[in-house]
């Protein structure tokens, strides 16, 4: 008995402790022009669900409610930031030339198709960013129409 | 004595005969570059770095068609190293604008295969090999290529090969012979 008191107050001054660490924030001021809500035209409802559940790693800015902000959470987002806005960065859509951006809808498609994106350990803190069979349809079909427009 | 005569025609005969045929073959040969467009002609300089890469993509090519995951991601990288290696300086400012696009994209998705299973590396693969065949068409190549189409995977997919055979590289064993040739390149 005492020994699982002792295991539990060194875990709780560790989780104290590591809430002090500095983190980096991803967080930017105003949205680029290149952004990929404004160049193209996004009904709202895929508009809102693409923020909600891909803006956070694939933009320059971050929501952080409470639990983004709570250690380890916090540093298990900022390393699928740093990775997410390296595959793709929404923020910068129309940086990309026409090949790169047809290579990149592709792979939005297939990661939201096979329900790999957005991520299950990113959906269970995070429950609102989860897509329902229809957000899948309504979304994948707005991306390929985007992409055969191109 | 007499059978040394015999020989010595024989060999004769061989060595003019042999001659001939080759005259035949070069003369063919001729005909056939002559018959070829100036901007194929200037392909012809083929590409040693270009060359390279083609030769890494059907490496990973041929790895997925044997379904063999461990080695197509080994293809990949492989082919993300000679595609950074690339040099298009000798091209016209415009192709170089165009094969700096395709090198990017193509190096993304090498390299997305280097570290992927082997269903991601098809979903690659389909692109990677748009790429590679857009690359082809500016800097052309030594050998003769196929480019092979299957209906079915992704609703429809194409790929190139040095063979006119079809190998699926999108099904491997489960559809081994699923396409057909749909243009030969050179």
């Amino acid at each position: 008995m005492k020994i699982v008191k002792i295991i539990a107050i060194v875990l709780l001054v560790a989780f104290v402790g590591i809430q002090f660490m500095p983190v980096e924030r991803n967080q930017s001021d105003g949205v680029p022009k290149i952004d990929f809500m404004l160049v193209n035209d996004v009904p709202s409802d895929i508009k809102n669900k693409l923020k909600v559940s891909c803006y956070d790693c694939h933009s320059n800015n971050t929501k952080y409610p409470w639990y983004n902000k709570v250690q380890p959470v916090a540093w298990f987002l900022e390393g699928h930031i740093k990775e997410g806005k390296a595959e793709l960065n929404f923020n910068e859509w129309d940086s990309l030339s026409s090949r790169r951006k047809v290579s990149k809808l592709r792979s939005i498609i297939k990661q939201i198709e096979s329900g790999e994106m957005p991520m299950d350990s990113y959906t269970l803190i995070h429950k609102e960013a989860a897509f329902s069979e229809e957000e899948i349809q309504q979304v994948i079909k707005y991306m390929e129409n985007l992409k055969d427009s191109l | 004595m007499k059978n040394l005569k015999m020989s010595i025609a024989a060999m004769l005969l061989l060595t003019l005969s042999f001659a001939n045929g080759q005259e035949k073959e070069k003369m063919n040969h001729d005909h056939a570059t002559m018959k070829m467009d100036h901007s194929k002609m200037m392909n012809m300089n083929s590409d040693a770095k270009a060359e390279a890469i083609l030769n890494d993509y059907f490496n990973l090519k041929d790895a997925l068609v044997a379904d063999d995951t461990k080695k197509a991601a080994q293809e990949g990288s492989k082919l993300a190293a000679s595609l950074k290696a690339f040099d298009a300086s000798k091209y016209t400012a415009e192709e170089q604008k165009e094969l700096a696009d395709i090198i990017e994209d193509a190096t993304e998705h090498a390299e997305h295969i280097a570290k992927s299973d082997i269903g991601h590396q098809r979903e690659h693969f389909k692109t990677l090999s748009k790429d590679i065949t857009d690359m082809v068409a500016i800097t052309g190549t030594k050998n003769t290529l196929y480019q092979q189409f299957c209906p079915m995977y992704d609703k429809g997919s194409a790929w190139l090969s040095k063979s006119d055979e079809v190998r699926n590289p999108y099904y491997g064993s489960k559809m081994l012979k699923c396409g057909k040739v749909k243009e030969t390149i050179n």
